[in-house]
């Protein structure tokens, strides 16, 4: 199967799940944005969506879709790096300089990756197992009613100094995902072929771009909390 | 007769050196020809049908040629082996086609890959009579330059084949994917060259000698990976193998290699074997060629009777950048299109030159009335852009003087501030950016603000082994093609020709040409490698590397080469002397001397020793500087590339001897220790008449 | 303006394939920062040679930068720390009095190193056997004229086309992947109509190819192209990808 055996294949494999990965943020960013706005309103946008998604069928299966694609992209970067390893041959070269125009996030893709599904690993115990998870097996998971993400999400961040450093966690979270997005978009679109001598600089400034949209999506909700957190400890 | 040739002498020299030195001269030419005619009852001549020149009109040779020729058949060739030594333009076109054809091709080349033989490096282009200009051009104008270019030294009937099958090259490239510049209409581009009234020459940027490497290049990988070529890289023929057949006549059978990495030295059979291994320019150490150009393989063809022709025939490019200091490895050259809008010159007065010379100012700093721009001021009708041989010897010719522009005294300027002024900075770095880039990063100056500096240097060697029509050597079964051989540039080769020629040979010709040879062949079966004429070969090519290995003297091969080098460039260089190259043979004795006693080379010979790749070639080419200076001497009369002081004009132009040396000098080895036998070819120009090249007016 | 340097250069030495290499340090006296890179290497030479010393084995031959036969990692950067040069391009005047001077062989698991700093890139000779031509025997192809070609697609492919196949590109990537190589023919190839007729048949070939002989797989660093002496660019790749992936989905 090509998609395994070839280079190229394998680096479809990639660039596939990394754009579905980006497109799930920018809607899950999205998402997080109503609670700014329900806080400033005060609407009820955000627990409308998760009622929305839930414990429902589709949700369900978007969510397993997701997971698939977390995994499978985790699973080929370990191949890839494994395999580019080996590669590089046995001897290392002994002095290696920045090469010009190089982003240093490029060649530190897989640490960066792990950073990413680390934080991410405390992020679904903070919130989805709380949410989807306790709603599915019916298990109370935390103090809040799964249906009311809003609450859940505010009691994580605002609870004093718990919530500051949760914040600061989850802004180093989100300044490794910008370095992964800023190489990651150009570089699964390059994959994929959509570059030639006039867009190729276009592109990197897209995915620059792209990424600083995503991410930047994340930072307001934080920093906002962060920001009505100290603002109530004053 | 001699009379009134001593008295040209004596008019001639008068110019160029004192009174004193011109009677010497006189003296030493009178005696040589005394020489010369005691000789020339003896000497050996080879006739039209020995060179097989068809017969019939110049336009119809090679039609008549293919038609009547012998053929191989599909079957017979599978069972045929052919080696190919060398993969630039030539070698690797040869390889790839005969391998279409259906013959076995063994190819070899010391590189660690076929792509990176010197052809690569050719930068201006390559000619063809396409006439897609619509400006006049035809096969014929293209034959007449070629032949007018090289000062009538040259085969007619071949050179008449090569601007017939020129056309041929640029549609065989263009197919191959071989990225030509074009028009914006989507047709092909030309640009012109010099010696030239029309624009012939296709070209890809600055790198048309790469373009069309990679292209045979690519034709040669087919065959390999279709199994038919079986590549050898990082080996290097030291000798070829010669066995008699049933007639007792010897015939090329095989070639002994070493394994450049193992440093094994191996046996290789093949029906035929061909030698496209380049030019000997290297005998120069510094020169334009690549380091590990060489001419070995030319002499292991002389020494089994493989005649060498015109080996003093050497084009000296006038526009490469000046040597810089002792250790320095090679020649950068830099495109002859320079001189389409560079104007050449040396300062006037003496003291500005040794300012100059002592870093004192800059070439900026001279003012223009103060400036000598000798090429427009010696031919005003082609100014800077008359051919390499003249405008190399006039730089020459001012340095000599005491006129040379940097700190060794031997450059000149070339000077874009006119063209800058005229055509804007913007017009100038689009033409020449890349050239003037280049010329920044060795120099570390700016050639926008400071005129460049240029000087000569060793850059294509026309002459080469003897071949007849079919690119057969006068040992059966030996082949030459490329710059190898002396064929068609006669005594200098115009700009974009090395290239055709090469492709030419390779695509073109000797596909056919060899097929007449080989179809006597066809029930000769594949021989062992065992067989005792192998056996000896490898011991003879053994023992000279053990004779070698066991010198282990004071020098290096380099310090040697070097010394090689420099007395060729003083003695047998631009402009020689009957004295200079007598001189020239003295000191290379001497030098051969020193080598086989006081040379060292490290390590072991059988294991990677560039040390000792190096002192293999090096004996080489001791032997082929001093065959150029017996020939540089026997030629007395200036042609082309080669200069002889005593033979010019009043105006120091060349002057030609067509009633005593209208031939072809092949030299016959006769042993190791005795002088080489001269062979004639005469040049008889049956459809030509013979002009004096003149680009003063 | 060039003056002399006394440096210090440390070379990996290594006697053969299989032996186990190591850095040695020679110092050189009164280098000329006009000389080449490797013109300093034939004065350490010459010094070696001098002390009856095994001289150091490197790929080199036209010095003018385009066979590329030279191959050095001078610190820290294929070619050494100047752009859009080879090593034999790369002057002394790059350096300062008194530096230490890196020198290493290309590193790659397809580029064994042969002794010292000469390695084996046969693998690129055998990627382009495997598809990087155009199928016509000699004789017999149209007039060069026949097909028209839009300049600016004449001279893309030029571009690409000028790839010396030195190696730079897998030396300098840290996953050792030939992509620059390979995506540079493919593309010139994809480009001309005369290549076009095969393009999906030689992208499949020489990728696997390519696979086949253990190089890695690109992850779009764009250090091939920062390194590359004739500053290839990554545009190729995009196109080799696309190339690739259609002839994929074709089949």
């Amino acid at each position: 199967m090509w998609l395994k055996d070839s280079s190229i294949g394998r680096k479809f494999i990639m660039s596939i799940t990394g754009l579905f990965l980006v497109l799930f943020l920018l809607f899950h960013g999205s998402m997080n944005l109503c609670l700014v706005i329900d806080d400033i309103f005060g609407t009820q946008g955000y627990n409308w969506i998760c009622a929305m998604l839930g414990a429902n069928w589709y949700a369900i299966i978007g969510t397993l879709v997701l997971a698939l694609g977390v995994v499978v992209h985790f699973c080929y970067a370990i191949y890839l790096t494994i395999q580019n390893r080996a590669a590089r041959g046995t001897d290392r070269y002994a002095m290696e300089a920045r090469q010009e125009g190089v982003q240093w996030a490029s060649k530190n893709m897989l640490v960066l990756g792990i950073i990413v599904i680390g934080f991410l690993v405390l992020h679904l115990y903070n919130f989805w197992y709380k949410m989807q998870f306790a709603e599915l097996t019916g298990v109370e998971t935390s103090m809040f009613d799964p249906q009311d993400g809003s609450a859940i999400v505010k009691g994580l961040f605002t609870n004093g100094v718990c919530g500051i450093i949760y914040c600061l966690l989850y802004l180093v979270w989100l300044v490794a995902l910008w370095f992964h997005l800023s190489h990651g978009v150009w570089s699964a679109l390059q994959t994929l072929g959509w570059s030639n001598l006039i867009w190729l600089k276009r592109i990197k400034v897209i995915g620059v771009i792209f990424a600083t949209i995503a991410v930047g999506l994340f930072m307001v909700v934080t920093v906002y909390f962060l920001g009505v957190n100290i603002g109530s400890m004053m | 007769m001699a009379t009134k040739k001593d008295t040209k002498v004596a008019t001639t020299t008068k110019k160029v050196a004192a009174a004193k030195k011109a009677t010497t001269t006189k003296k030493a030419t009178a005696t040589k020809k005394v020489a010369a005619t005691k000789k020339v009852a003896d000497v050996k001549v080879i006739t039209p049908e020995m060179a097989k020149i068809p017969a019939g009109p110049l336009a119809e040779k090679w039609t008549n040629y293919k038609d009547h020729q012998k053929l191989v058949n599909p079957a017979n060739k599978r069972r045929l082996d052919v080696i190919v030594v060398g993969t630039g333009l030539a070698g690797a076109s040869a390889a790839a086609t005969l391998a279409e054809l259906g013959f076995n091709v063994l190819n070899f080349c010391i590189q660690d890959s076929p792509r990176r033989a010197h052809s690569i490096a050719a930068q201006g282009g390559i000619n063809a009579a396409k006439n897609y200009q619509n400006d006049g051009d035809s096969v014929y104008r293209l034959y007449y330059d070629t032949i007018k270019g090289g000062d009538y030294r040259a085969r007619e009937a071949n050179v008449y084949r090569l601007a017939e099958v020129s056309n041929n090259i640029i549609d065989q490239c263009v197919a191959q994917g071989v990225p030509f510049a074009r028009e914006y209409g989507g047709l092909l581009d030309n640009r012109s060259f010099g010696g030239a009234q029309v624009s012939r020459t296709f070209y890809a940027k600055g790198q048309t000698g790469q373009q069309l490497l990679l292209g045979a290049y690519s034709a040669l990988s087919r065959q390999i990976g279709k199994g038919k070529v079986k590549m050898y890289t990082r080996y290097e023929m030291l000798d070829i193998v010669m066995i008699k057949d049933e007639n007792g006549e010897e015939r090329a059978r095989g070639i002994i290699a070493r394994n450049l990495v193992t440093g094994r030295i191996e046996r290789f059979f093949g029906h035929a074997v061909v030698i496209a291994s380049g030019g000997y320019g290297n005998t120069f150490f510094l020169s334009t060629n690549a380091m590990a150009s060489n001419g070995s393989a030319a002499m292991q063809m002389y020494r089994h009777g493989a005649y060498f022709a015109n080996p003093c025939y050497a084009q000296i490019h006038p526009t490469c950048i000046p040597k810089h200091g002792d250790f320095q490895s090679k020649l950068t050259l830099m495109s002859e299109s320079l001189r389409n809008d560079g104007r050449i010159w040396v300062p006037k007065k003496l003291e500005d030159a040794k300012k100059l010379q002592a870093g004192e100012i800059k070439g900026r700093d001279i003012p223009e009335e103060d400036r000598d721009y000798y090429l427009e001021r010696r031919y005003p009708a082609f100014g800077n852009l008359v051919p390499r041989d003249v405008a190399s010897r006039a730089a020459k010719e001012r340095c000599d003087k005491g006129y040379g522009v940097n700190n060794t005294g031997l450059a000149v300027f070339l000077d874009f501030s006119e063209a800058i002024q005229r055509l804007g900075k913007d017009v100038v770095a689009q033409k020449y950016g890349n050239l003037f880039q280049m010329y920044e990063k060795i120099v570390d100056e700016n050639p926008y603000e400071n005129p460049m500096m240029i000087f000569p240097a060793i850059h294509y060697t026309m002459g080469g082994i003897w071949v007849d029509y079919e690119l057969q050597t006068s040992v059966k079964g030996l082949f030459c093609i490329g710059e190898a051989n002396f064929s068609d540039h006669g005594a200098n080769r115009l700009g974009a020709s090395a290239l055709m020629q090469g492709l030419a040979d390779g695509y073109f010709v000797l596909p056919y040409t060899i097929q007449n040879y080989l179809s006597d062949q066809i029930g000769v079966p594949r021989m062992s490698t065992d067989l005792p004429e192998f056996a000896e070969a490898e011991k003879n090519v053994n023992d000279k590397i053990a004779r070698l290995m066991a010198i282990q003297g004071q020098r290096s091969v380099d310090s040697i080469h070097k010394e090689l080098g420099l007395i060729m460039w003083d003695f047998v260089g631009m402009g020689r002397t009957a004295e200079s190259l007598k001189t020239a043979i003295k000191k290379i004795d001497a030098l051969k001397k020193e080598f086989w006693s006081n040379v060292y080379i490290p390590g072991e010979a059988n294991s990677l020793n560039n040390e000792l790749e190096k002192a293999l070639r090096l004996s080489d080419f001791i032997e082929i500087g001093r065959l150029m200076a017996i020939d540089a001497l026997n030629r007395e009369e200036s042609c082309g590339g080669h200069f002889r002081e005593e033979y010019q004009t009043e105006e120091g132009e060349a002057l030609r001897q067509d009633d005593k040396f209208s031939y072809v000098a092949c030299w016959k080895y006769t042993g190791e220790d005795s002088e080489p036998e001269l062979i004639k070819e005469p040049l008889d120009y049956e459809f030509t008449e013979r002009k004096t090249r003149n680009y003063k007016a | 303006m060039d003056s002399y340097i006394n440096i210090k250069v440390r070379v990996w030495r290594q006697a053969g394939p299989k032996a186990q290499g190591h850095f040695e340090t020679y110092e050189l006296k009164h280098i000329f920062q006009g000389a080449s890179f490797l013109e300093m290497i034939d004065i350490l030479n010459e010094q070696l040679i001098a002390e009856k010393k095994d001289p150091i084995a490197f790929d080199h031959d036209c010095r003018e930068g385009i066979c590329g036969m030279c191959s050095m990692y001078v610190n820290g950067h294929p070619h050494g720390p100047d752009s859009a040069i080879t090593t034999c391009q790369l002057h002394m005047r790059h350096f300062h009095d008194g530096e230490t001077i890196t020198v290493e062989p290309w590193r790659s698991r397809a580029f064994p190193v042969i002794k010292d700093l000469m390695v084996d890139r046969q693998a690129y000779d055998k990627i382009m056997q495997a598809g990087g031509f155009v199928s016509v025997n000699t004789g017999g192809v149209p007039d060069a004229n026949a097909i028209a070609i839009p300049k600016p697609v004449a001279d893309e492919a030029m571009d690409a086309a000028s790839c010396i196949g030195c190696g730079a590109c897998a030396a300098a990537c840290k996953n050792g992947s030939a992509m620059l190589f390979v995506s540079a023919k493919v593309s010139q190839l994809a480009l001309l109509p005369q290549g076009k007729i095969e393009a999906a048949k030689r992208a499949k070939a020489m990728v696997a190819k390519m696979d086949e002989l253990g190089f890695g797989n690109c992850t779009n660093t764009g250090a091939c192209a920062a390194e590359c002496p004739k500053s290839v660019s990554l545009a190729n790749i995009a196109r080799l990808n696309r190339e690739f992936l259609c002839a994929k989905f074709q089949d």
